[in-house]
């Protein structure tokens, strides 16, 4: 099963590391990860998105709040959660392929942010669902690069994380 | 008032109730080492190797329940730290070990004796911290000790450059110390020992398995009540023995492995596993499929990570083990006619243990003159003080320790559990022996592990730690020889040390006293003696060369599938 896990830690050097660490450590999988630091300045949220069994995401779980710098952990469910991920592409623009480029990119409202005569670039925020779709029906026309940030996640409703 | 970061770090020391440390001079050091001439509310112990240092605060740890501290220099002797970081880890001891480092300014310049400890401890210790401003030095003291001792105890690791020590500000020690990511549970859910006892109540074959947070987190006492009150029979792992007394009835001794035969068939036929501060470790459990399977499982700890671990739980209680106890010998006495009922249905599961006690009992026969090691254990037992401390290596003579000694108090028994550390037990009898200078402690080796710290002689020998040190020697890695004969065809691969070592001129160099019996009608005489004789004494048992550790479930397979003895 795959988990989007957000972990609210300390916003200070070395703590990544133990994040990662663990991860490793442990063999535990990691699909994708991002951080960055929070409205609390003192905070950074790292979102990982990892997989496994009832079992092994608990351990993730309990073995992340185990960490002394680590404040939260939030094992997102789908329902209740909003996970959008960006992507920059690089897409092959020739004569026959540039109008299909822009239509496939109007279709997922991406944005063209780089253009030369021989390409595209284009910048995409969505679901991971959608964002993939994108990226299968340009992958035919060539890709020539592309970077994701991979899924940030924040849960619904009115509530923040402290509740 | 305002001071140099060095003395701040003895004075943070001193405020923690810390009398011994055990450290090695060094170049990123020699600030601290300066101060510490003219400290004198802390006793400084100059171990041979890093290594024997740490595992000297540990011994020191696991014998006094206080948090031990060691100390290193930079770079070469923060590596040698490792091993004894990891063995702490691995059983949860309460350390602080204070390392140097090369100034902030060079940190990543691969400077001289520069390593990167934080990064390298980073997963064989609780939490590690570098001090990068000398304002934050008491604050990081102050948390070291406090994440080192409580919740799951562990060892913690501060890093301190050169410059930090130099550095001057004003020094306060705070009162107390709050960290927003570490809140450990204390109390147990009420309602959770609510449903525990009822599951109590609906047993017919209940076993306590207790591992070491018993004894690390002081609930011997409860622990023993609860026992007998419930009348249910108590195993131990290897880090659990001494929290339940061996010579009380209702003892199953060690299971696991190297458990008794009763233990293991306990566990393999009960209907309630009640786990205590166990981690179902797979040198306990053996084959999981096959473990405990017809036994629903309560499992008490303090750290939730140990709870569904490797096995199912039923019913889990996160809490101080003491505390958690303390709270279920409320609702477990004589009141409860629930409990009252089922304990006259444990009778009959009692016969059932006694009779597997009686069919298998752990035992060895000793005969002609050749000295059988569990003969040694046993004689140690008798003619050593009701509380020494024994403090063992890893391999055959510590399961034999642990079979053999019968353990009744917390706490005298030092042992490499998880890490399974060889080179371990010296160190750590003389950490306990600083702890205790009046008690009795017993260091017992194997010739193997011996040599990994024989160094440490001439720490014992100079600091007047009058350690008896024990070795069994076989000539042999016993252990792993033990195995080979029975998993590869006697292919004794390496395990034979062939080299004949006069361990009595060795220990005579060091300027101690080296005793050696070679036949079983020596063997009290050699003990006597030893114990008797002033100073560090080194006796050497030459024993059965291919004896093994029975009884013995393989790697792999299920308790009940044990190699007995015959």
């Amino acid at each position: 099963m795959r988990h989007t896990i957000a972990v609210l830690v300390e916003n200070e050097f070395g703590v990544l590391s133990r994040v990662v660490g663990l991860f490793s450590g442990r063999g535990f999988n990691i699909d994708s990860l991002t951080v960055a630091p929070t409205n609390d300045e003192s905070l950074s949220r790292i979102t990982v998105v990892t997989r496994g069994d009832e079992q092994i995401i608990e351990q993730i779980t309990k073995q992340l709040n185990k960490l002394i710098d680590v404040i939260k952990v939030i094992d997102f469910e789908a329902e209740n959660a909003i996970e959008r991920e960006m992507v920059l592409v690089k897409v092959n623009a020739e004569e026959q392929s540039r109008a299909e480029v822009l239509r496939i990119a109007d279709i997922f409202r991406a944005k063209v942010i780089d253009v030369t005569p021989k390409s595209y670039t284009l910048e995409a925020t969505g679901t991971p669902a959608k964002v993939s779709a994108m990226i299968e029906l340009l992958r035919p026309l060539g890709l020539k690069e592309l970077v994701s940030t991979g899924p940030v996640v924040i849960g619904r409703g009115a509530k923040g994380w402290k509740g | 008032m305002k001071m140099n970061g060095a003395r701040i770090v003895l004075e943070c020391l001193k405020r923690e109730g810390v009398d011994t440390i055990f450290g090695y001079p060094g170049g990123t050091v020699i600030n601290l080492y300066d101060e510490l001439f003219s400290f004198k509310e802390i006793r400084h112990i100059l171990p041979r190797h890093e290594q024997a240092g740490v595992h000297a605060a540990d011994g020191y740890a696991r014998a006094t329940g206080k948090v031990g501290v060691a100390l290193a220099t930079s770079g070469p002797g923060a590596t040698n730290t490792i091993t004894g970081i990891a063995t702490a880890y691995m059983d949860s001891i309460p350390m602080v070990i204070l390392t140097g480092q090369v100034p902030t300014a060079l940190i990543g310049n691969d400077a001289f004796q520069e390593a990167d400890i934080i990064g390298i401890t980073r997963p064989c210790t609780k939490h590690n911290f570098l001090v990068k401003d000398v304002k934050d030095l008491a604050v990081i003291m102050k948390k070291a000790f406090y994440i080192a001792r409580t919740g799951r105890p562990g060892p913690v690791v501060v890093d301190l450059p050169k410059d930090i020590q130099i550095a001057q500000t004003e020094f306060e020690y705070p009162e107390t110390v709050d960290i927003r990511g570490y809140k450990p549970t204390v109390e147990g859910h009420p309602r959770q020992i609510e449903k525990a006892v009822a599951m109590i109540a609906q047993a017919k074959k209940p076993v306590i398995y207790v591992g070491g947070g018993v004894i690390l987190g002081n609930a011997s006492e409860e622990l023993t009540t609860l026992a007998k009150q419930l009348d249910i029979p108590v195993t131990t792992t290897l880090m659990g023995l001494g929290s339940f007394p061996e010579d009380h009835p209702l003892s199953l001794g060690l299971l696991g492995m190297h458990g008794t035969y009763y233990a293991n068939m306990a566990v393999s036929h009960c209907d309630l596993l009640i786990a205590v501060a166990a981690r179902f470790d797979d040198r306990v459990t053996g084959k999981i499929a096959s473990f405990a399977p017809h036994a629903k499982i309560i499992h008490l700890d303090v750290d939730p990570t140990s709870i569904k671990k490797n096995v199912r739980v039923d019913l889990p209680i996160v809490g101080d083990v003491r505390e958690v106890l303390t709270q279920m010998l409320k609702v477990t006495d004589a009141k409860n006619k629930d409990l009252a009922a089922a304990k006259e249905g444990f009778a009959s599961w009692k016969a059932e243990i006694d009779e597997w006690k009686s069919k298998h009992p752990i035992t060895y026969r000793q005969t002609g003159s050749t000295i059988k090691p569990q003969y040694v254990i046993q004689r140690l037992r008798a003619l050593s003080d009701p509380d020494a401390i024994v403090a063992t290596d890893v391999g055959q003579h510590q399961m034999w320790t642990a079979q053999f000694f019968g353990f009744t108090i917390p706490r005298t028994l030092l042992s490499s559990g998880g890490l399974g550390t060889m080179g371990f037990g010296l160190p750590a009898a003389m950490g306990a022996q600083a702890a205790f200078p009046g008690r009795q402690v017993i260091a017992i080796c194997g010739d193997g592990g011996f040599q990994m710290n024989m160094q440490e002689l001439a720490t014992m020998v100079q600091n007047r730690l009058d350690v008896k040190i024990v070795i069994l020697n076989n000539n042999f890695l016993g252990m792993v020889r033990q195995w080979q004969e029975l998993f590869f065809d006697k292919r004794y691969s390496s395990t034979c040390m062939e080299l004949p070592i006069d361990f009595i001129k060795l220990a005579e160099a060091f300027g101690a006293v080296g005793l050696r019996a070679t036949k079983v009608d020596e063997v009290d005489e050699v003990i006597t003696k030893g114990f008797a004789t002033k100073g560090p004494v080194l006796m050497e048992f030459k024993v059965a060369r291919e004896e093994k550790v029975l009884p013995m479930v393989p790697a792999g397979a299920s308790l009940t599938e044990m190699v007995l003895a015959s």
